[in-house]
Order: structure tokens, then C-alpha cells, then sequence
């Protein structure tokens, strides 16, 4: 019996009690774990530097990242590694890497295939002496960072039978600038925060940019003294288009599962509602018809219903409508105002900023509004997005008086961490996977 | 406290606008008060501190903004009302601002106003946005109410994206839940 499995794995992300695997701390800092709820350590894997030069070290680093920052696993520090000799024609020395106690290893090696570059790389379960899989990679050389984190990609899906997020691109509002003046561009950088680009010149207040779950395509609002307009802008052509012009403020799009239609709030003589339009037909059709603010749409993975945003109630509540505005019905009743919902890809939670005790939280909810589970707390915390594989949230972080910056949390709260982006930025959104 | 919060605002706004204009600040009341203007390009006194024999010619020259001119509306009427924390009806002691604004819009007929809706920070964004146009169309519905044609109001909200006052607490927060009516054209030069 292997001594790490997919059960396992998937037991930690659950938060369920969980059989620990006790494994000594190693040199290398742990990330930090806000909250320890599962009992859970992540899985000691060792990844020394993949031979082919200093790409094969850079890959190597770039991956022990991403697995590291996803809580599941913990890279051991390569200064305890004593088996020196690893190459694909021998087998690894497995007492070796037993006594570091690595469950995992995984070691590859880098090299030139005609004008690109080639990787192969090989996953083994150390106390099973044995191999479990191993892959070719082949990319253009300046695409280093992305084989890298399909390599993570791979190990992730491998050991925890779960899709990976890692070869992803975040979207974002990139902030500089004092409160109160500040310019907020659209930004995009790689989900570990690699090569940020900013997409907007600042003249316009960026806000709220989601990503196609489909396509490389982003839908965001844009904010300028005389009103707003929402924007599709296709990341691979730079292609943008407006939805067009509506009497009153439109705001809050996104975009549903298969990227066919936007649903977004138009506000008419102060009252927001939410509407659908047909991206082919550019057809509108109107959702809600209520005097309370309703916004924030977000659609269940089929498409077949809306989660939003409305204080009908007197206050701000979750409510799940049908994709067509039918039987709207409140989900949220646990005491505070709740804004932001937001439907997981797999379909399991909802995700939600809540607002009680004079704090904000980040919290998940089942779809009929069971099983509430608070992940975060702090003077602002705001507009959760799910990674595409369902298991992590970004979000904006703001201090009482101070700039936001992004975070993230895994869907069990026990890794809270701010996301390697160095400035001030907002409203995070992820992409789907790279192909 | 909303005449506290408005003096204050109204204070910050002359002094903005005074510096601009690179003159000396002189604080006017928030009040909406015409006045029947002496103003005058005459110099500065040069030096007042110094003894003088002939107080008269101390007496300090004031210096108004022309009515009907954007700064005679921020100044001498008040271009901000406050609401309460997720509120969007428009307070009691909003109303005698709210009067004057749409006395002088009647006055100026050539005014064309955007009424701005912000929010404070202590909710979320979208929801703001909408918050704050619901402030906006308060305040449109009011002067509107008032006799100001609807056409000359145009409404937007810039949810919690535009804060007057950057710092954090309850006092800050309700600086920053307010209708903003803001010139867009029409205004006579200052």
C-alpha cells in the first residue's frame, strides 16, 4: 500500500479528520497556515533540480512553488538530498530518499529538441520503490515557466486526483495611486504572479474583471465620470467590444458556463436589476423585475441558474433564480449581510463575502444554503473568485486606511496567503487552464 | 453634526478653490447666501500687520465668487448631502442644501448637472454601485421635485471608488455616503 494516495489527499482538501501522516518539519518554511482545521500535513515530496543546465534548476524552482503555496505539499529543502546520481537510466535510490522522509519524488530532465524544449520528467512513490508515471513535455524555450506549471499541474492531478490550477493567468485591478485618487487598471499576470501586464492606460477606473470559463476571454466594467460600460476583451487577439450602450449604470458582468451570454446589472432610475445578454444575437432580456437592488449574477456550472445579490429582504442576501429570472428564493439566513456570491466550477459551493461583527469574511455555502463555512476574517475582505479546479479563492484584502492587495484561500481555509503580487491590486479573477 | 460635516467640506472646497486661483483663502459660510458681490481685482493690501495711522485703508478686501459661477454653487450653496450607513433617502437635514441647490439651478437655467452616488467602504463593490445610484436618483428625484427640469440631471455612481475622506472610522464613512452635484456645463466662467 503506498503510504500517500489520492484518498488521502482528497481527505485533507475535504477538512475531514483525517489520518495524519506525521512527517518531521524540514528546513524549508512551511507557508503559512492561518487555520489548521484538518489535521493534515501536506505531502513531503522531494523535487531535486532537473539536469539539462540552469532551465532544468529554474523549472524545478518554479514548480516547487506551486506546489508548495497549494498547502497540499511541502518540497523538501534540497540540501538534505544525498542520491546525487538520479538520471532516467537508473533507479532512483529509494533508502536514500526514505531517510529524508519523502513520500513523493519527482525528477526530470530538461533538454533542446530542435528549437524547442523538451522535458521529461518522472513521478515515484518513494516508500513503494516505485514509479507511478512519467511524461514528455515540449514547449518553445521562452514558455519555460509554463511547462513548469503543467509539470506541477500533472504531479497535482496525479497524487490528488483533482485537476490542477497552476498553468493559469489571473486577472486583476492593478492600483497605484492614494486613496481617493487612485488609478486602477486592468492588470493580467501568471497565477503564481509571473509576468504582470497591464491591459488599460488608467484613464478609466477598471473594476470587476471576469474571465471566460471557456476561452481567454475577460468581461470587466469600466468606470468614468459620465457612467460605465462593460467590455469583452479577447486576451489572444486584444480584440475589445463593448455590450453597448444602456440608459443608466451597467455594471457586475459575467459570463456564463460556455461563454455564449453576459449577465450583468443595469441601473434605471436607481434601481439596479439583472439582465442577460445573448453574445450572437446581442439579444437582452431582463431577469429580475424588483424595486431592490439585485446584482451580482453568477451562473451554476449547467447554466441553469443565476446566484445573486439582493436586500429585497431589507438587507443584502444571497438568492438562487433560474437562468430564465424564475422563482427567485433566498439561501442566506445566518445573521449579516451577505454580497458577492459566487458559483464554484465543480458546483459544490457558492462563495460569498459576508459582512457581521463589524468585519468581512469570505465565506462558503452549499448551493441550498447549507453547511456555511467561514474562511477568512479581517476589516475587508472582499469578492471571492474560484480557481477553475474549485478548490481555491482569490480575493481582495484592505486594511482599515490602507491599500488592497490580493489574497487566496483553499476552499478548507487552512491556507490563507497573499498572492506573490507585489503592488496594490483588487477584484482578482482566474482563468481557466492553458492549453 | 451634518452643518458640522458640510462647514467642513465646504471649508476644504474654498480652500481648493482658492488656491487655484492662487488667492488668499478667506473662509465664506456654507450658507446659501447670494451675495450682492463686491468683487474687484483691486491688489492686495501690501503690508497690513504694520501700524498705520488710517485704519480704513486696512479693511480687508473681500473677494466672492461670481454668482452663477461653479465656485458660487460649491461655495455659497453646498454641493454635497449625506446619507445614513445603507441608506438612500434623502435626510431632514439634507432638505434646506437640497432647497438651495435647486433655488440657484432655477436661478442658472443654463446649468447642467451629474449627480455622483457614493458609498462608504463598509460594503462590497457592486453593491455599492448600486447603493450609490440610488443616492443619485435621491437627489435627482429632489431638484427635480423642486422644479429643476430633469433634462439638465444626469445621475452616476461611483459606489466606494471616489472617497472624499480617506481615512478610516464612522467619521469617514459618513463623509463619504453622499450625492455629489457636480457642474458639468453651463456655469459661468470664475
Amino acid at each position: 500500500m503506498t503510504q500517500f494516495s489520492k484518498r488521502t489527499l482528497l481527505t485533507a482538501m475535504a477538512a475531514l479528520p483525517a489520518a495524519a501522516l506525521f512527517v518531521p518539519r524540514a528546513a524549508w518554511a512551511d507557508i503559512e497556515v492561518n487555520v489548521n482545521r484538518a489535521d493534515v500535513q501536506p505531502l513531503p515530496i522531494a523535487i531535486p533540480a532537473f539536469g539539462g543546465g540552469q532551465v532544468g534548476v529554474d523549472i524545478v524552482g518554479v514548480i516547487a512553488s506551486d506546489l508548495q503555496r497549494s498547502g497540499l505539499f511541502r518540497p523538501l529543502d534540497p540540501a538534505s538530498f544525498t542520491d546525487r546520481d538520479l538520471n532516467a537510466a537508473v533507479q532512483p535510490n529509494y533508502p536514500a530518499w526514505q531517510k529524508i522522509n519523502a513520500q513523493a519524488l519527482l525528477y526530470g530532465q530538461a533538454s533542446a529538441a530542435g528549437s524547442g524544449l523538451q522535458v521529461d520528467i518522472r513521478i515515484c512513490d518513494v516508500f513503494a520503490e516505485k514509479e507511478l508515471k512519467g511524461q514528455r513535455f515540449t514547449a518553445s524555450p521562452e514558455n519555460w515557466r509554463r511547462v513548469a506549471h503543467k509539470i506541477a499541474d500533472f504531479v497535482y492531478e496525479l497524487l490528488t486526483g483533482e485537476k490542477g490550477y497552476f498553468d493559469t493567468r489571473i486577472a486583476f485591478v492593478a492600483e497605484t495611486g492614494a486613496r481617493g485618487s487612485k488609478t486602477k487598471r486592468l492588470g493580467i499576470m501568471d497565477q503564481d504572479g509571473a509576468n504582470p501586464q497591464y491591459l488599460t492606460d488608467g484613464s478609466a477606473t477598471i473594476m470587476t474583471p471576469r474571465f471566460s470559463s471557456t476561452s481567454q476571454q475577460l468581461t470587466y466594467m469600466e468606470l468614468r465620470p459620465e457612467g460605465s460600460k462593460i467590455y469583452l476583451l479577447d486576451l489572444d487577439t486584444t480584440r475589445r467590444e463593448s455590450l453597448g450602450e444602456f440608459k443608466g449604470m451597467v455594471f457586475s458582468p459575467r459570463f456564463s458556463p460556455d461563454g455564449s451570454k453576459v449577465a450583468f446589472s443595469v441601473e434605471r432610475g436607481g434601481n439596479s436589476d439583472i439582465f442577460m445578454m445573448d453574445l450572437r444575437s446581442r439579444a437582452t432580456t431582463r431577469l429580475t423585475v424588483d424595486p431592490a437592488i439585485d446584482t451580482s449574477p453568477s451562473f451554476s456550472p449547467n447554466g441553469a441558474q443565476i446566484v445573486f445579490n439582493s436586500d429585497r429582504s431589507g438587507s443584502p442576501q444571497i438568492y438562487i433564480m433560474g437562468a430564465d429570472g424564475s422563482s427567485p428564493r433566498r439561501i442566506s439566513f445566518a445573521q449579516g449581510r451577505y454580497t458577492a456570491p459566487v458559483w464554484s466550477p465543480t458546483g459544490e459551493f457558492i462563495a460569498f463575502t459576508k459582512q457581521t461583527g463589524g468585519e468581512f469574511h469570505i465565506g462558503v455555502m452549499k448551493p441550498d444554503g447549507s453547511d456555511e463555512r467561514i474562511l477568512t476574517s479581517s476589516y475587508l475582505d472582499e469578492g471571492p473568485a474560484w480557481a477553475p479546479n474549485g478548490r481555491v479563492l482569490v480575493f481582495t484584502r484592505q486594511g482599515a486606511g490602507g491599500g488592497s492587495k490580493l489574497w487566496s484561500v483553499d476552499v478548507t481555509g487552512r491556507t490563507l496567503q497573499p498572492l506573490p503580487y507585489p503592488g496594490a491590486g483588487s477584484d482578482p479573477a482566474w482563468s481557466p487552464l492553458l492549453n | 453634526m451634518v452643518t458640522t460635516v458640510n462647514a467642513r467640506s465646504a471649508l476644504r472646497l474654498t480652500l481648493i478653490a482658492a488656491g487655484a486661483l492662487s488667492l488668499a483663502a478667506c473662509g465664506h459660510g456654507p450658507k446659501p447666501s447670494y451675495p450682492t458681490s463686491q468683487a474687484t481685482q483691486a491688489p492686495h493690501s501690501a503690508e497690513p500687520s504694520r501700524p498705520q495711522a488710517m485704519p480704513n485703508r486696512t479693511e480687508p478686501v473681500t473677494q466672492n465668487a461670481l454668482p452663477g459661477s461653479e465656485r458660487d454653487f460649491t461655495v455659497n450653496v453646498g454641493d454635497r448631502v449625506y446619507f445614513d450607513y445603507d441608506m438612500f433617502t434623502v435626510r431632514g437635514d439634507a432638505t434646506p442644501l437640497l432647497d438651495a441647490q435647486s433655488d440657484w439651478l432655477k436661478r442658472y437655467p443654463a446649468v447642467q448637472v451629474r449627480i455622483e452616488g457614493n458609498a462608504d467602504e463598509r460594503g462590497t463593490e457592486e453593491y455599492n454601485l448600486a447603493l450609490g445610484a440610488r443616492r443619485a436618483n435621491a437627489v435627482r428625484e429632489y431638484l427635480v421635485a423642486h422644479g429643476v427640469a430633469a433634462t439638465r440631471i444626469t445621475t452616476v455612481s461611483f459606489g466606494k471608488e471616489k472617497p472624499i475622506d480617506t481615512g478610516a472610522g464612522e467619521q469617514a464613512e459618513a463623509h463619504n455616503r453622499n450625492g455629489h452635484t457636480a457642474i458639468v456645463s453651463g456655469a459661468r466662467m470664475q
